[in-house]
């Protein structure tokens, strides 16, 4: 059980320190989380941190690997005019 | 400037994005270390590496604070003008402490000369009054863009709040919130406040006038209204679905409706989180990591050399502002005697810096605005266009580089430059903006007054006045 931080990663910061277990790291070219490590931070946060504070909408993906902020989901951009 | 109390004025009159007159002057450089942010905002998107564009939010290189400090004494040393050291994002300066504040700690010792300050969308503001007030930060800017949180909830999608992200209204209600209570907390520690709004047409617009009022009666000092960019090719909310920003017209009167005693600024640039050089202008170029890493530094010696520059432009400055002061007694006297109201006209002035007429129109990236009027002259605002010599492309849509300068320029009257080439003059005058290039090298406002009076002179300021009346 544990996140993924895939490509779209810009590399802003904002998950590494929030991380309960330490799981996330700078990497090149992007950020990961060290999947032993990840809990999705069960037993201290009712939402997973990386994913509740990421601002790049597909850059997290679950443990099943679906996106955690599908697109749309965090800038109320309508799909139509994400693909255009 | 002068209309700020004597301790406010001596706080800011070097500062170059406070004080309009400074602006010709000072320079400032932005350094990049703080990446993440805690809020998104509907005219930001978070990837940030174009070297290309001027807006705020984006750079090309983000630094470790030792690189940034390395970088900021490279550029001080290089541009003895540059004497106040921002750190505004790319993300949120805040929202990113240990990074933000070992930039200010580090500074703060190597070069005591510089001035910090730091900008912020204020959602982590009150915890980090304590901290701020320790590093000599006396400037902090907050991104206020409303105080409704039904207004907030059209700008902000959602906030990072103790551990979870929150949407809509309530985010916005909780942001609105922290930004109050940490403008109060930083002017009862005596920091100096400066609040900027985006004017978005349709969703602040009407409302930014309360704003104003509000952060105002508060304590901010000076209140900066900047219009949206939403440029579809940014990719931001507003981009996508279609939000315009204001016009020129619309923007002057808001900050126009928002002035009353309130200073409000209108030589903003809206530069890039790792501008360097002045305001309009950006160097940032020339101090690449690659390019500063090969720079020797001696700092203690260049601030010698700084001392020195900032010396003669404080002496300059100063005796401008004597010479203002006795000619508005001057004028005060005059207009006792005969009081002649006219109309007020726009002219557009290109200049480099200094405070005085020394661009080519055909070089100007950008115009400044004044406006002329039997009550003097006032700095309206400024307005950026592609440099007419750049050649003649078509910006996208058949539309020449002319072509979008005159229009950049709608509503002016005349042009002052240092020269003016033989083809534009014809469409310039043919759009009632009679090309100026008699006053080159001379103080900005000097010229504009002198051009002021020879159009009162030529019967130009009656007929429309005349017309006014009737209308009135």
């Amino acid at each position: 059980m544990a996140l993924e931080i895939i490509e779209l990663c810009t590399n802003c910061w904002a998950c590494q320190p929030l991380c309960p277990s330490k799981a996330i790291y700078e990497a090149k070219p992007h950020f990961l989380i060290d999947p032993d490590k990840c809990n999705e931070c069960s037993g201290d946060f009712e939402d997973s941190q990386c994913a509740s504070i990421c601002p790049i909408e597909g850059a997290i993906l679950n443990a099943d690997g679906e996106p955690m902020n599908p697109p749309g989901s965090l800038t109320n951009i309508p799909l139509q005019k994400l693909a255009a | 400037m002068n209309h700020l109390p004597e301790h406010i004025r001596q706080k800011v009159f070097n500062h170059p994005c406070y004080s309009e007159e400074a602006h010709h002057y000072f320079a400032r450089m932005h350094v990049a270390v703080a990446p993440a942010c805690n809020i998104q905002c509907n005219y930001c998107n978070r990837k940030y590496d174009c070297a290309n564009e001027s807006r705020p939010g984006v750079v090309s290189e983000l630094h470790h604070p030792v690189q940034a400090v390395k970088k900021v004494l490279a550029v001080a040393a290089t541009i003895p003008q540059m004497t106040v050291l921002g750190i505004a994002g790319p993300g949120d300066p805040l929202a990113n402490p240990e990074r933000t504040f070992e930039t200010f700690r580090m500074l703060s010792e190597q070069a005591p000369d510089i001035k910090l300050c730091v900008s912020t969308n204020g959602l982590s503001l009150p915890e980090q009054v304590e901290q701020l007030s320790q590093y000599n930060i006396d400037h902090v800017t907050i991104t206020i863009n409303c105080v409704d949180p039904d207004v907030g909830a059209q700008i902000y999608p959602w906030i990072f709040w103790k551990n979870k992200r929150i949407k809509g209204r309530e985010a916005a209600e909780i942001l609105i919130a922290q930004q109050q209570k940490g403008l109060e907390m930083l002017v009862a520690k005596g920091i100096l406040v400066k609040v900027n709004s985006v004017m978005i047409p349709g969703v602040n617009d009407k409302h930014l006038e309360e704003v104003s009022k509000i952060v105002k009666a508060k304590g901010a000092f000076l209140h900066n209204v900047m219009p949206l960019i939403s440029e579809a090719e940014h990719g931001t909310f507003y981009g996508l679905t279609g939000q315009r920003g204001p016009t020129n017209e619309e923007l002057q009167a808001l900050q126009d409706a928002c002035e009353g005693d309130m200073n409000m600024m209108r030589h903003c640039r809206q530069c890039r989180a790792d501008a360097v050089g002045l305001l309009g202008e950006d160097r940032g170029s020339e101090f690449t990591m690659d390019k500063v890493e090969q720079m020797e530094i001696n700092y203690p010696e260049a601030m010698k050399m700084r001392a020195e520059v900032h010396a003669a432009i404080n002496e300059e400055l100063e005796s401008k502002r004597l010479a203002k002061e006795s000619k508005v007694q001057l004028v005060s006297i005059q207009g006792l005697q005969k009081k002649e109201t006219t109309r007020p006209v726009l002219m557009a002035v290109a200049t480099k810096g200094g405070g005085v007429i020394n661009e080519h129109f055909g070089h100007a990236g950008e115009f400044l605005i004044y406006e002329a009027s039997s009550d003097g002259v006032r700095f309206i605002g400024h307005r950026k266009t592609t440099p007419y010599c750049e050649g003649d492309i078509s910006c996208g849509d058949g539309e020449s580089v002319l072509d979008k300068t005159l229009k950049v320029l709608a509503g002016c009257e005349a042009v002052l430059c240092s020269k003016v080439g033989y083809e534009p003059w014809g469409p310039l005058e043919a759009a009632g903006i009679q090309p100026n290039g008699e006053h080159a090298m001379e103080p900005i406002e000097d010229a504009v007054l002198k051009v002021y009076e020879e159009m009162r002179v030529a019967g130009k300021l009656e007929a429309k006045a005349d017309e006014q009346q009737k209308v009135a």
